[in-house]
């Protein structure tokens, strides 16, 4: 009999890449028509585990480590190494010494450092830290990429569709919609935008600190750049709010006044699942396992959560040989 | 023991709940640090629904008072909706009323405070003012209805400490039995200590703890600096003075024989 996978998520697609390449027989159910139609549509896709940690456990930075590896390995092509950048106006210096103190894994650049590595944002800034040993990806691609090579497997995917039959274990990978069934799990809001602008070239990831409302810009193809990302403690997918809009359009137009001109062709709402500690893990249910509470490390963690599944489900077949 | 409107507490220290790493950071300094009082921020935005329903169950498993704040509200019909959805949400009278007056330095608009507080006390609200340290604001707060006073000592979650010594003796000076909370700018346990020396009340504090390193050791370090603060006004502590005064009386001491 086979695994089903519920959820074809950034969670669900990675497991199944795991078990699929393990030899495990993966069928994949999904309610929407389409991958990665939770908050896996709406992440950032930094492969930042040196700069998660200014507010995360140790632990995202252990398992964070082999991500970039894992993605590239899955996706060959799909993930840029160029580090992370992290920035701060001249009032807002304090914020980069703490974040500074919070991290490791990093230089401190001088202007003409940042310069060197960003060209479009020489003369507007100084210090900053750079994380060289980062990565990113575009999510979308890196979830349709993963479809595409599962499908290429044999892992058969039902889009649309309650699962069906019965199944050796059941492996819910619902993301936010295990909310309501897995105790200790709550929604955690999160919105972005996208803008699109040909005069301003970024080569990867920027965070720019502020006290009250810090966020990223992560260059994609097409001269677009995604901007994020709000952390509101509620379960309330509705669009964004004007205040959150004007908060990153605020910040974008400080890292560069050319996002001025940029068009705003895209604004998202995703909830992020979370337990208490917002920290993912691999969950016993009473028909299998739950990959749960990925928070805001969707890509970062999942190849870590889906080898923890693999074990766990290897530690179960030996028991019932045994 | 410390009693603001009809309720008496032991703690000094009012916790913020922003910002913090986790909620099971928040919980952790929550208990380490004894506060009984937790301020929390309505978004009106998503306050509607189940919206934040989470959050704010875990604010409560925390088992303390709390203090729903009008956090980024920048006029007066603003901040009394806030306050009306905050009894709703958290079934309390007590509303932190908090109104920003400058964008850059959070500054509140004491003109809109003081309108606020006179429609949110005539309504029933207990009113906690974010307030500065100007005596005048002081004395319209509590005309208007309000029982105590939030003054800050330097801006919001500047880690600065007090900025202005002699505004906030002269304001325990001039409200002897008023409750005073220093609310807002402090960044290490001394800031508060030093505070509480001078005879405030408590210290509200939410950034210093939230985004500290280790926030339930430094919530504790808060507790304790804010404890001996307390003690050593209670104790009166010496003013200083130019010259040097000998511990131990020095005539007829053998070494001088």
């Amino acid at each position: 009999m086979s695994i089903l996978i519920k959820g074809a998520g950034v969670a669900g697609l990675t497991a199944a890449f795991e078990l699929a390449s393990r030899g495990f027989e993966v069928e994949v159910y999904e309610r929407s028509t389409e991958t990665g139609h939770g908050a896996s549509h709406y992440a950032g896709g930094m492969l930042a585990p040196w700069c998660e940690r200014e507010a995360a456990e140790e632990v995202v930075l252990t398992l964070g480590l082999a991500a970039a590896d894992w993605w590239e390995k899955a996706l060959p092509g799909q993930v840029t190494r160029k580090g992370t950048l992290v920035l701060s106006t001249e009032r807002d210096q304090s914020d980069l010494k703490r974040f500074a103190s919070r991290t490791s894994g990093y230089e401190w650049l001088d202007g003409d450092g940042i310069a060197a590595l960003e060209p479009a944002l020489s003369g507007r800034f100084r210090p900053g830290l750079f994380f060289a040993g980062e990565a990113h990806l575009d999510p979308r691609k890196a979830l349709q990429g993963l479809h595409q090579a599962l499908v290429a497997k044999g892992v058969r995917f039902h889009f649309g569709a309650e699962p069906e039959g019965h199944y050796a274990q059941v492996i819910d990978c619902t993301g936010s919609a295990a909310i309501e069934t897995l105790s200790g799990l709550r929604g955690v809001r999160g919105e972005m935008i996208y803008l699109e602008t040909p005069e301003v070239t970024l080569s990867r990831p920027i965070r720019l600190l502020h006290p009250r409302h810090p966020i990223y810009i992560v260059p994609r193809d097409g001269h677009r750049f995604m901007v994020g990302a709000t952390m509101i403690e509620a379960d309330d997918d509705g669009p964004i709010s004007a205040r959150s809009l004007m908060e990153f359009l605020n910040a974008a137009y400080a890292l560069h006044p050319t996002f001025g001109e940029a068009r705003l062709i895209e604004t998202g709402v995703g909830i992020r699942p979370a337990f208490a500690d917002n920290l993912p893990r691999v969950v016993e249910t009473a028909d299998g396992f739950a990959i749960a509470g990925m928070h805001r490390h969707g890509f970062l963690l999942a190849p870590a959560m889906a080898r923890q599944l693999t074990e766990k489900l290897n530690v179960n077949d030996r028991r019932k040989s045994a | 023991m410390l009693t603001l409107y009809d309720r008496t507490v032991s703690s000094r220290l009012l916790l913020g709940t922003a910002r913090y790493p986790s909620p099971a950071k928040l919980a952790d300094a929550v208990r380490r640090s004894g506060t009984e009082i937790v301020t929390v921020s309505l978004r009106r935005e998503t306050a509607g629904g189940k919206a934040g329903g989470a959050f704010f169950e875990l604010i409560r498993d925390l088992g303390v008072h709390v203090l729903p704040n009008t956090a980024g509200c920048h006029s007066v019909s603003e901040a009394v909706l806030t306050a009306k959805m905050a009894r709703e949400v958290f079934r309390t009278n007590w509303i932190k009323l908090e109104l920003i007056g400058h964008h850059d330095t959070l500054q509140p608009d004491v003109f809109q405070l003081v309108e606020a507080a006179k429609i949110l006390s005539d309504d029933g609200f207990e009113v906690f003012p974010y307030t500065t340290d100007d005596l005048v604001v002081g004395e319209r707060l509590l005309q208007a209805g309000c029982k105590l006073l939030m003054p800050w000592c330097a801006p919001i979650g500047s880690a600065m400490g007090p900025q202005n010594v002699s505004a906030l003796k002269s304001m325990r000076a001039e409200f002897p039995d008023i409750p005073l909370i220093v609310d807002a700018g402090i960044g290490r346990p001394s800031h508060a200590a030093q505070v509480m020396e001078l005879g405030y009340d408590a210290v509200l504090l939410n950034t210093a703890v939230a985004g500290a390193g280790n926030p339930a050791l430094m919530a504790e370090a808060f507790a304790k600096a804010i404890d001996a603060g307390h003690l050593a006004y209670q104790a009166g502590p010496l003013e200083p003075r130019d010259m040097a005064v000998p511990s131990t009386p020095v005539i007829g001491k053998g070494v001088f024989a």
